[in-house]
Order: C-alpha cells, then structure tokens, then sequence
C-alpha cells in the first residue's frame, strides 16, 4: 500500500473528528455493556467443540447459506419472459469494487446459450487484407492484457425516469457490474488480419457479433476500436460464466453493455455503421420533442448509495454510522465523490476506498455519526473530465422523460427514523 | 523483491510498452477463412442495401408466414402479445408521455427490420427463414403500419424505394455540447437549496418485486439455531425457501433433477401405454433435453415451471389436449380438445413433425422437428415428466 491511500484511512480520519463524536460513541459503548454476559462467549459453542467439513466438501465454493439472500433478482413486469430480459446485481450488499461472477448482473436477448470452448470460431472479415478464422486455442496464444472494467446497462435506472419507481439500489442501479478481465486488445485481432485494405480508418466501423439466436451485433466506429476494446476470456481469475458470454466476449470500457457482444463470433470492418436494430430502434435515446439521439455510447458519470438503501436499513440506531456507494464514469476515471445527508442543500466530500480507476468502479465511504434523524441521502459523482452527476431535475430539463436509457441522476434514499430507507424524488 | 530484480522487470514493461504500437508484425496465428465460411456468417444487411441477397416478397405471403411464425407474440396484426414487442402503430406518438415505437413509427431504416428479421426471428427458431420469407414478412409488417398497399411486393430491387417515416428522427449524440452545463467541474457544497420536499415515493407505487420475502426467510432460519442442520442438507433446503424470483434457478433445478434420475420419476398413475411403465432410456431422455432446447423459448416443464408463451407440459404424454390451467389456448386446439384429441406418442409424434400442418392455425409457431430420432427423444424427456 502506498503512503498516500494510508493517510486517507478511516482510523486516521475518525481519530481526527473523534474529539466532535466522543459524546455519540460512549454512549453506544454504554449500551453494548449494559446486557449480561454473552452465552456465545461464556458457553463453548458447537463449532469450537465439533468439528467442520473436510476440504473436498465443496469442490468449487459458494458463498455460506447465511448469504444465500445475496443474489440476482428480476423484476418480473419489465419484461415478456426471461429468456429475453435482465437481472440485477444486489448491489446493495456488496463491498469493495469487484463484483463476484456468480451474482453479476445478466442481460440475454435469446437466453444463455453453452458454447464449448472446442467448438468456438472468432471470424475477422471485412475490409481487412486476409479475413480470418481463430479458434480459442488461437486466442490464447496472442499477448494478453488484465483490466478493471465497469460494465453498465445502458438502461439501468430506466424504470425511474418518470419518477420514484423500485424500492431498492439492487433494482434501481443493479445492472452494471465490475470485473478484471484477461484478454487480448482487439487492436492486436485487427492487426493480424491487417487493416491495410481499409484504407483511411478515419470513417471506419467494426461490426461485432454474437452467437447466439439473437446474433447481437453492434457498431463500433474504428477508433475506439483501435483504442481500449477487449476481447475477453477470463473474468475474475476464471473463465467467463455462461451467462456472461463464455467463452468469449467483448469489453468495450466506459461504453453501455450492449455493445459488449456475448458469444463474440464476428468481427467485420466495414465503411458504414449497420445500423442494427439494437442501435436503432433500442439503445437510442428519445428526448421530448420526439427526435432521438443516438450514438449515446459513453456512460455519464454516475454514483449511488449502496447503504444504508431500502434493501439496507441501518439496524444499529444512531452512532456511528457508514455510509458507502459506488461510483463511475464511461469518461475516465472517478475523481471525487461527495454526499448529502439532507437532499442536497448540504454535501460533504466522502472518501474512496482507492483512487478512481479508468472506466471501473470505485468505492466510496462516508465515516459519519447518526442523529437518529431522518436523511435524505445522496451522492454525487465527479470525474477526471469535471463532469458532475446531474440531479434528476437537471437531467428531464435536457432531456425529457422518455429517454429510457442513460438515467446518471442524482438518487435519494429517504432514511427515517427506525433506520428503514425508502426510495424518493425530491424538489 | 531484490532491487535488481524490479529493475529488470521495469525495463522489460517499458520494452513490451514502446513495442505496443509497432507490434503491426504479424504473429502468423489463426487460419484464412474460406469463401463459404465468410458467406454463412457475413449476412448483415446495411442501410444502402449492402448484404441483401435476391429474392422478393409479397403481403399477401407475408401475412401467412406472419400468422404461422410471429403472431403468437406480436399479433395477428402485428399489434403485440402482453409484453411482446407491438411492431406497428404509434405514428405520430414520439413526442407523447407514453411513445409507441414500431418499425413503422421509430425504426429509421427498412434494412434494420429485414436485418433482425432474417438473423433473429422467430423467437426459438432464429435463423430459419429463406430470403423470400424474410421479403414477405418485412413486406406484411410494412403493410400493417399502412407504408404499402396490399398487393405490394417487396424485393431487392425496389428495397431502397419505401420511405420510412422516422428517418431522419434521430441526431447524434449531443451531449456534449446540449448538456455542457454538466462540466462544471465545482459543484455547490452548501446552502444549495433553501427547501427540500419529498415529491415522490417508491413505495406508495408499490411495483418492486417481493424480494422481502427471502429476506424474511433467511432471518427465521438464523433464528433457529444452525447447530441443528445437517450441512449439505442444509444447503438444498436453503435453495428450496429462497422461491422468491428464483424462476430460473428452478428451471435449471427441475432439468438437473431429470438428467440425474429420469428413470425414477415415471411410476406411473396411471395405466397408460405400456411403454410408460418400462423404464425410459436416460441416453435418450439426455438427447432428448437438448432437442428440448428448441422448445424452451415457449414451453417450461419439470418443478416450478410455469404457462409461458407455450402452456406447461408436466405430464404431457397421454394427456388430454388443451387443459393446462390458466392458458389461453388457440381456437383450434380448444375445438381439438373439445372433440376428445389425447396427446398419446403417435399424435405428438405427428404434431411435432410439422405443428402448422397438423393443426391449421395453431398458436404453436414451430417449425417442426424433422429427425425422427429427435422427435422420438423429446417424447422420451417429456416423458419423464409424467
């Protein structure tokens, strides 16, 4: 660990503000002593008498039953049937930035196909001097690259355009997950196929394509191409799961999720965009008046607090108190994020969990003492761009209530006094 | 870590970094891919027309293929199933507080429907159709939106003619400039407002799923002391209170448990075909759930499984026709039922076959299995469902 993210760690800054909270915290002190002793202290328990399961009990681990609440969830109107649908990551219960493969969010437009690795072809054809054919074992072979990338629905926070809609940051904010990917640059496929017959690859495209019966494909203009895109086999320390596109796919960083191709199976460079339907009739951005933009590709710098939430109530009553969220931007890297405990008349800076990473989630914490009180919690993002998150108020006046796709606002939980959280707009 | 060691490393990063760009040298892996190949998978058509192969179309054709494959979720008159897409209507709606976007209202260009139609549809049954099919329906779903009479035919040669109303409803992404305001790089940090009222609530609305409810479960089941469970058994229980949105996990549950032991589960009740009370092959029951793949985009079967756009089929074999509870079923299969039809083997067989020339509108909008080695291995798996 470096000296900086050590002079930045709670114990130094509650030390710092502990003389302001020394009143709060010996009370809670108080109150913890008041019982009688501890029969899990003073009793010899099972589990220090018994013994556990041997090491093959579970040959590849789940989680332990008691967290076995810590799950994706789908919300059953949103759409006709699962096969084509999305679930949410539970956010909500997370920590840290690295979201576990097993409870990322899953997005399918004709379901999870198995895709053995023996039996995957990646095709780069097009405006390329020698169109070609790799199998996975090829892929291997090429130098690969680890990064930390965000990958966010561009609908996520879709539903609550028109207003206060899903009681819960799981369903609120839970399409987006942050993984460490291994793969090779897509650069380095292109380069092999030689880009040679493309001529200026100024106005150029790749087509990206998936395998399955939905055949997703989007277009991707070529300097982003050239630029930061993945083509991922690894997520986390091990293969892609099925439900996130194994064995391949695609990460395109700071771009919404739907260009990150699944079952990646075709790459093709071409001289104008295909203009799909998930680039067209879907992934476009309606505004009032009725036109549409579309090409909204980055993600807008975003944050939301994680807990306490609706599915995160603070059980503790006042006293110490943690506030943590998560924050990104499709631009660059996290630089700042700050927290209103009042519906934003007031904000406080909080402090990350590291410094903001390029196109990846960053954590961060409000160490904070609880009146007992009611809030009106927010968070509000900034990136290396100077781009601030937008209120939801700021963000209808540009752009209507009909957008669907790329709601960044400002979110409130409304924390009352019993410590339940509840979801609100606010004036 | 010695010093000299990290020295090595830096120097070999900085190497492997200043060779990045210049690594165009080829590295000689993969394979050219053949002529055939590219034809199979380049079949992506572009706004100019790039891609699209000969053939042609008529409404009069489309409306058939229309009510035999996609009616079943978009309609009859492309008018949309619950919450299946609705592909026409909605002209004139873009700017309203409730928008209908149809191919006829909202899609800019004709190719992206003869694109989606020709590599994506059916739902289940993607990647079927002939060109001429795929003309015919984009010329019926273009005839319901009322952009061509109904003796339109649709073909290569004229694609680039029809007009779609919402071309140039679309601008590039503005945002920087349109929303400039947003870079203000320091926001305010106190006296931002003067009031703050709560103007919405999450949960006057009442639309979050009843997620609450694993919740709950799981604090019973920590209240009671966790001493008492055997582990592993411990585990199955868990996955089984957990029902709450577990959809999916019970789908995947209900397969696993008929792979595993298909032999077990058809002690029959009832006295049927003699067959059934021999035990089923679970070679071919395992054969048979992968050809139920096909039917997976409409039909659940097993424990927990559910009407979808396909009723379920928990016992199906030598079972009544059209009686699953709470589905609607078409108009020709309840006229089926009414007269007496039993779903024995040889009607399945037959109906599966080629479902639309069995029973003439039937909602059912699948092709039909043509191996009879898959048709008699579907029976099997659906078989140990009974």
């Amino acid at each position: 660990m470096s000296d900086s993210s050590k002079a930045k760690s709670p114990s130094r800054r509650q030390f710092l503000s502990g003389a302001a909270a020394a009143g709060a915290g010996a009370v809670a002190a108080t109150a913890a002593r008041a019982a009688g002793p501890d029969p899990l202290i003073t009793e010899v328990q099972d589990w220090a008498t018994a013994t556990g399961e041997g090491v093959d009990a579970t040959p590849y681990g789940m989680p332990i039953r008691f967290e076995s609440d810590v799950r994706r969830r789908n919300v059953g109107w949103l759409t006709a049937d699962t096969i084509s649908s999305i679930n949410f990551t539970p956010i909500h219960a997370l920590d840290g930035t690295i979201t576990p493969q097993g409870c990322a969010f899953e997005r399918h437009h004709s379901g999870a196909i198995e895709l053995r690795k023996e039996d995957y072809r990646l095709m780069i054809n097009g405006l390329v001097d020698t169109p070609l054919v790799f199998t996975y074992a090829d892929l291997e072979r090429f130098p690969r690259e680890n990064h930390v990338y965000f990958c966010e629905c561009a609908a996520n926070t879709g539903m609550e355009w028109a207003g206060a809609q899903l009681n819960g940051a799981q369903f609120t904010h839970g399409m987006i997950h942050n993984m460490e990917y291994a793969g090779v640059s897509l650069r380095t496929l292109l380069q092999e196929a030689g880009l040679g017959a493309a001529g200026d690859l100024k106005d150029k495209w790749v087509y990206v394509e998936g395998a399955d019966a939905s055949s997703n494909g989007r277009s991707i203009p070529m300097d982003k191409a050239l630029d930061d895109v993945l083509v991922a086999f690894k997520a986390n320390g091990e293969a892609l799961r099925k439900e996130h596109g194994y064995p391949v796919r695609l990460c395109v960083p700071g771009w919404e999720g739907n260009m990150w191709v699944k079952w990646l199976r075709r790459i093709e460079v071409v001289d104008q965009p295909v203009q799909s339907r998930e680039e067209t009739s879907k992934y476009t951005d309606t505004l009032a008046d009725g036109t549409s933009r579309k090409w909204t590709w980055a993600m807008d710098a975003k944050s939301v607090v994680t807990s306490p939430s609706p599915q995160s109530p603070i059980k503790h009553g006042k006293g110490p108190l943690v506030i943590t969220g998560l924050a990104w931007s499709g631009r660059g890297a996290i630089k700042r994020v700050d927290v209103s405990k009042d519906g934003g008349k007031t904000w406080e800076t909080a402090r990350l969990g590291a410094p903001g990473e390029k196109m990846a989630l960053s954590r961060f914490y409000l160490d904070t003492e609880w009146d007992g009180e009611e809030m009106l919690l927010q968070s509000r993002a900034m990136d290396e761009t100077g781009y601030v998150q937008p209120t939801k108020t700021e963000l209808r006046d540009v752009r209507g209530e009909n957008s669907i796709y790329h709601n960044n606002c400002i979110q409130t939980w409304w924390v009352k006094p019993n410590g339940e959280a509840e979801n609100v707009e606010v004036s | 870590m010695s010093k000299y060691r990290k020295l090595i490393i830096t120097t070999a990063l900085a190497a492997s970094l200043s060779a990045g760009p210049a690594l165009a040298e080829k590295m000689g892996l993969g394979r050219p891919a053949l002529p055939e190949e590219v034809a199979a998978w380049n079949i992506d058509v572009s706004p100019d027309g790039t891609g699209l192969p000969d053939g042609s179309g008529s409404v009069e054709d489309g409306e058939v293929l229309f009510s035999d494959y996609c009616a079943v979720c978009h309609g009859e008159f492309a008018e949309g199933v619950d919450n299946w897409p609705k592909l026409a209507g909605g002209g004139g709606t873009l700017a309203d507080k409730d928008p209908l976007k149809t191919v006829g209202s909202y899609w800019p260009y004709l190719s992206t429907t003869w694109d989606y139609v020709h590599r994506s549809m059916p739902f289940g049954n993607a990647q079927t159709l002939k060109p001429d099919e795929v003309y015919a329906i984009v010329a019926y779903i273009l005839y319901s939106n009322d952009l061509v009479e109904d003796d339109f035919v649709l073909s290569k040669d004229n694609f680039l003619d029809v007009e779609m109303p919402n071309k140039d409803g679309f601008i590039i992404d503005d945002r920087e400039t349109a929303e400039a305001q947003f870079w203000k790089a320091e926001p305010c940090m106190t006296d931002c407002k003067e009031t703050v009222e709560i103007t919405m609530e999450a949960a006057v609305l009442d639309v979050t799923p009843e997620e609450t409810k694993a919740r709950k479960v799981q604090e019973m089941m920590d209240a009671t002391n966790p001493a008492n469970k055997v582990p592993g058994a411990a585990n199955k229980a868990d996955e089984a209170s957990n029902a709450a949105p577990a959809t999916e996990a019970a789908t995947e549950t209900a397969t696993d448990t008929a792979t595993e032991s298909p032999a077990a589960e058809p002690a029959a009740e009832e006295p049927a075909a003699p067959e059934e009370t021999a035990a089923l092959d679970p070679a071919l029951v395992a054969k048979g759930e992968k050809v139920f793949r096909k039917c997976k985009a409409c039909h659940q079967v097993g424990d927990g499984a559910k009407n979808r756009t396909g009723p379920i089929l928990n016992g199906i074999v030598g079972h009544a026709a059209g009686t699953a509870e709470g589905f609607r079923y078409s108009k020709v299969m309840k006229e089926a039922a009414d007269g007496g039809l039993v779903w024995t083997e040889e009607e399945l067989t037959a109906f599966l076959t080629k479902p639309s020339k069995y029973m003439k509108k039937t909602k059912m909008t699948f092709a039909g299995l043509k191996k009879d080695d898959d048709l008699e291995a579907v029976i099997a798996y659906l078989k140990s469902f009974n």
